[in-house]
């Protein structure tokens, strides 16, 4: 049996406007769990810009993302989110109004009666290099990520990339593969100093082995890898011997399982009206990048707003009936209150 | 104004207009240049605008930046001519530019 959770919000992705909306949610008492494919909280500012500077947050003349998400994390901390990281929503059954189930592939399921879709570009997954008949060997030879590290016990593997993900998995499989070869472009690694000094280390001492080029092209049969076919920097070619290909070459943002919960879609985003940021399903928002109106602008600041506007018509789903008075932050008590401050 | 020349997998091409200050990858973007994804908008943070600049070009169009080569990481088949498009700016020098997209960008 799966777990079934049972709350107000869902809202499918933790990048800015989601986190956004946990706060105006909050703020008319509506309890949200989050739901995303990546490690951590941030989205796009997590994965793709962390250290660069966005210019354009109001009263923030300059703030990068890892700091944005740092803050919109605090803001919201008082409505005690639940997040649910490495997961993505895989389908979207509505039963009735106000009354949404949630499955993720991480084998959650939730009862909830709204959802948020502020899903940004989509989910981000690792970008498979265009290798030919590279196809063919996924999920057999061919590994986009380490789920078991038993699984690679005894392997002949050859890890091919630069950054954290590859470093960090040639130095944790080194000892218990039969062997290993890390390839990479170039003699410089932009993933920590730390991981670099311990792979050259492992290299040195004949645990594995390090070598520059590019891969063009795969031998094998039956989904079993072989060899892999290899352009050395100085422009020879040499194979490698593995059995196991491990490639990281980063993240893309791919529009996922969104394109299946029979929402309308317009070119791969989700239309919503500008009133309630409501997409062709009542009850079913959607905010940030993955919205489209006339006029659109994909910046952050107008998916705050959007955040702060769906949160209106959430409420009067939610409370049926109920009048929804206006407030302020710096003058109601009770909204103070929610916040924690007095 | 500048004309930039986008030559495809299969040798099509597609001339565009791009106005000096703009970046080769928003001329792409702009004309729906098959090819250029641009997942992260500009940022030099995700490798999906990767183009070669044809070899005639090369010296015009500058070096790489040390944040463009570690970005050129995460591209496939990088090669001497490989450079992201959001990071050459277009002006009059580069009037006439030809680059070719990859088959794939990932």
């Amino acid at each position: 049996m799966s777990d079934v959770i049972s709350t107000d919000a869902v809202i499918i992705g933790a990048g800015p406007c989601g986190l956004f909306a946990i706060f105006e949610l909050g703020l008319l008492d509506i309890k949200c769990h989050v739901v995303d494919i990546l490690d951590r909280a941030g989205g796009q500012c997590a994965e793709l810009y962390p250290e660069k500077p966005i210019y354009d947050i109001p009263a923030l003349p300059i703030v990068t993302g890892a700091e944005l998400t740092h803050r919109l994390l605090e803001q919201a901390k008082p409505f005690h989110p639940q997040f649910h990281f490495n997961q993505m929503v895989t389908e979207l059954i509505k039963h009735g109004d106000s009354d949404f189930e949630l499955k993720t592939d991480g084998g959650i399921t939730f009862r909830c009666k709204i959802v948020v879709v502020a899903a940004g570009g989509g989910s981000f997954q690792p970008k498979k290099p265009p290798i030919p008949g590279i196809d063919a060997y996924e999920g057999t030879s061919v590994f986009y990520s380490v789920k078991k590290m038993e699984d690679f016990r005894g392997k002949d593997i050859l890890i091919v990339g630069g950054g954290d993900s590859a470093l960090d998995w040639t130095n944790n499989l080194a000892p218990i593969a039969k062997s290993l070869t890390l390839l990479h472009r170039r003699d410089e690694f932009r993933a920590a100093p730390d991981s670099v000094k311990k792979m050259r280390e492992l290299v040195a001492a004949g645990k594995m082995q390090m070598k520059l080029g590019q891969v063009t092209g795969l031998t094998g049969a039956d989904g079993i890898l072989s060899s892999v076919q290899v352009k050395g920097n100085d422009g020879a070619a040499f194979d490698i011997q593995a059995n196991t290909l491990l490639p990281f070459f980063g993240l893309t943002m791919k529009l996922g399982p969104v394109a299946n919960w029979g929402l309308n879609l317009n070119e791969n985003l989700i239309p919503v009206d500008t009133e309630k940021f409501e997409s062709s399903t009542p009850g079913i928002f959607a905010i940030g990048d993955i919205n489209h109106y006339p006029g659109k602008l994909k910046l952050i600041l107008s998916g705050f707003h959007e955040a702060a506007l769906l949160a209106q018509q959430a409420f009067h789903y939610i409370n049926p009936g109920k009048r929804l008075l206006f407030q302020y932050t710096t003058s109601s008590t009770s909204l103070q209150k929610k916040l924690g401050v007095v | 104004m500048a004309k930039i020349t986008f030559i495809q997998h299969n040798g099509t091409e597609q001339t565009v207009e791009g106005i000096p200050g703009m970046t080769v990858m928003e001329a792409a973007i702009k004309n729906m240049v098959p090819g250029i994804d641009a997942d992260c908008g500009g940022a030099c943070a995700c490798a999906t605008c990767h183009v070669y600049v044809e070899p005639e070009w090369l010296d015009k169009v500058g070096k790489r930046a040390a944040m463009e080569e570690d970005m050129l990481d995460f591209a496939f088949d990088v090669q001497d001519s490989s450079r992201l498009s959001c990071q050459i700016k277009i002006s009059d020098a580069i009037d006439g530019l030809r680059v070719r997209v990859p088959e794939k960008q990932f």
